[in-house]
């Protein structure tokens, strides 16, 4: 294992992350707490408790996934587009450096960041609003496994993309929507019959139940079934990945 | 005698869009020799190099480094492999320290200080050590990406046309610091546009053109086979071309009191000396000699075509 090059493109990630320290952490921790002013503290105020839970304490789960998941799936994405853009990916490829260490010096870094907002945005909610914890050790454990699959999938979105604007499609278009869908800010026992069954054709569903089941111990569905999805969505990612690489889609001629 | 440090059996390479790159290159590289890589653009040069190092997935054939495959074996192939890019690829808002104490440890050496700060001095880059990339100038740059090929003691040093777009000096520098290499010992191969660099500095010539490998030859054999030589032999007054007629590879000058001999070393003819001693026995005085060499260029353009 070569574990000189899995620090080295870790260390260089990270580096990059402090060098843009405004926009790598404070920006979307701003916006997490301008969601909490809004939907927590001014239209919360004026709506009912979900199975007994202030509605401000209930979204806390769902925004940190909200950013943690776009966060996640930005900061790999981009940390392998931009080598791809500039041309310095050459310099991977031609180093003593597997596929699996690659992968792992950039996931590590994305998921090292993500972790730190989502941790911080936990931090940050528990000054707007009571928060309890039933399952510290489950909400860490879920939270790692997210930032894992998201940032795995960033990365497969930044091999995928062929220019800036692709980066941002899958994103904007399919996860954000998904995640918005998926119960951030409501319980989706509170959708009619016909769109409860819908929705749970949307992974992010379990992963924010899962999550939520962390912090209060109720939940949408089964945990055991979110931490299955989750495991199963990563182990897609890792098998998209590994095929990336075997075959050089978009990276090799 | 050196062994052959790089081996490549049949190798070819086709793009999916159906573009032969490479068709069937049969090539030796000897352990510490300077072997340029000429060819016209898009003649297989940077792919030849990119399937050595691992870029470019290889369509057929075999590739060993220092004995090892470069596919099944890549990790020990690589690490004996420096590579200086065609394009300069740096991240930009780095400083030149930390880029080439990272390729150090991507090709998987612990740090070593002492090292980066020789590299870095050896190329005029010390004093520049903690700019940022953005801040340097275009032949900087291309120090810095030498200076990130050589970071982890490479014993294989690819140049693709390194001396592209950067000034005399630096061009000179570079030359220097590739002899330096090759006195310590790095087998260097080199592509490049600029056919005097390779006839300055490379052992041995491989013409490439179309994907294939026109010719490989040692340097001064290749000079010494086709390097036909000219010689202009100026009289005191206007000749006879026909009183020269049975020597076939004479003509008259323009101000016809001038002989234009074309001949070569290869074939160890005496008819220079011949034409000297007739000059003598026909009365006619020499004025001046003058003699022009053929070339690499000319030799490169004769192999391929042009």
């Amino acid at each position: 294992m070569n574990f000189y090059a899995i620090k080295a493109i870790y260390v260089f990630e990270m580096s990059r992350t402090l060098r843009t320290l405004i926009q790598s952490i404070a920006s979307p921790v701003i916006s997490t707490v301008l969601y909490f002013i809004v939907f927590g503290s001014a239209i919360g105020s004026r709506m009912e408790d979900i199975s007994d839970v202030s509605y401000g304490s209930f979204i806390v789960p769902g925004l940190i996934l909200l950013t943690v998941c776009l966060q996640s799936i930005s900061n790999a994405s981009f940390s392998i587009y931009f080598p791809k853009f500039i041309g310095s990916i050459n310099e991977l490829l031609s180093a003593p450096v597997s596929y699996l260490e690659l992968v792992i010096g950039f996931i590590s870094a994305a998921v090292t960041k993500s972790m730190t907002i989502g941790l911080i945005i936990l931090i940050t909610a528990s000054f707007l609003v009571d928060i309890e914890i039933k399952h510290p050790i489950w909400m860490i454990c879920i939270l790692f496994l997210s930032c894992v699959s998201f940032s795995l999938m960033g990365f497969i979105v930044g091999i995928w993309a062929r220019s800036f604007e692709q980066i941002t499609i899958i994103p904007d278009l399919i996860i954000t929507p998904l995640v918005f869908l998926g119960g951030s800010f409501y319980s989706i026992s509170l959708l009619p019959d016909f769109w409860q069954k819908v929705t749970l054709f949307n992974p992010v569903v379990y992963l924010i139940s899962g999550f939520r089941w962390a912090f209060f111990g109720n939940a949408d569905v089964y945990i055991g079934y979110s931490i299955l999805a989750i495991l199963v969505f990563t182990f897609t990612c890792m098998l998209i990945i590994w095929r990336i690489f075997k075959t050089g889609y978009r990276i090799k001629s | 005698m050196n062994q052959n440090i790089i081996q490549i059996s049949h190798l070819s390479k086709t793009y999916k869009d159906g573009t032969v790159a490479l068709e069937n290159i049969n090539l030796n590289i000897t352990d510490g020799e300077i072997i340029a890589l000429l060819g016209p653009n898009g003649a297989g040069k940077t792919t030849l190099i990119s399937a050595i190092c691992g870029i470019t997935n290889i369509s057929s054939g075999k590739v060993t480094v220092g004995g090892y495959d470069v596919v099944e074996n890549y990790k020990k192939t690589r690490a004996l492999i420096g590579l200086v890019p065609q394009e300069i690829a740096l991240q930009p808002f780095e400083k030149v320290i930390d880029v080439v104490r990272y390729s150090r440890n991507l090709f998987g050496c612990a740090n070593d200080d002492a090292h980066i700060e020789k590299i870095l001095r050896r190329l005029l880059l010390w004093d520049k050590k903690d700019k940022r990339i953005v801040e340097l100038s275009g032949g900087m740059k291309r120090r810095v990406i030498i200076a990130k090929a050589l970071s982890h003691e490479p014993k294989i040093l690819f140049l693709d046309e390194p001396t592209a777009g950067v000034d005399v000096d630096l061009r000179f520098d570079m030359w220097e610091l590739i002899k330096k290499l090759r006195e310590d010992g790095t087998t260097i191969i080199l592509t490049t546009h600029y056919i005097e660099e390779a006839e300055e500095i490379a052992d041995r010539i491989s013409i490439i053109d179309k994907g294939k490998i026109q010719l490989t030859e040692q340097k001064a054999e290749l000079m010494q086979r086709l390097g036909k030589k000219v010689i202009n032999i100026k009289l005191d007054q206007e000749i006879d071309i026909q009183l020269f007629s049975d020597e076939h590879n004479l003509s008259q000058g323009s101000d016809k009191a001038s002989i234009i001999m074309h001949y070569s070393d290869a074939k160890k003819d005496d008819s220079l000396d011949r034409l000297l001693i007739k000059i003598k026995k026909e009365k006619y005085k020499i004025v001046n000699i003058e003699t022009d060499e053929k070339s690499l260029e000319e030799i490169f353009l004769d192999v391929v075509g042009k």
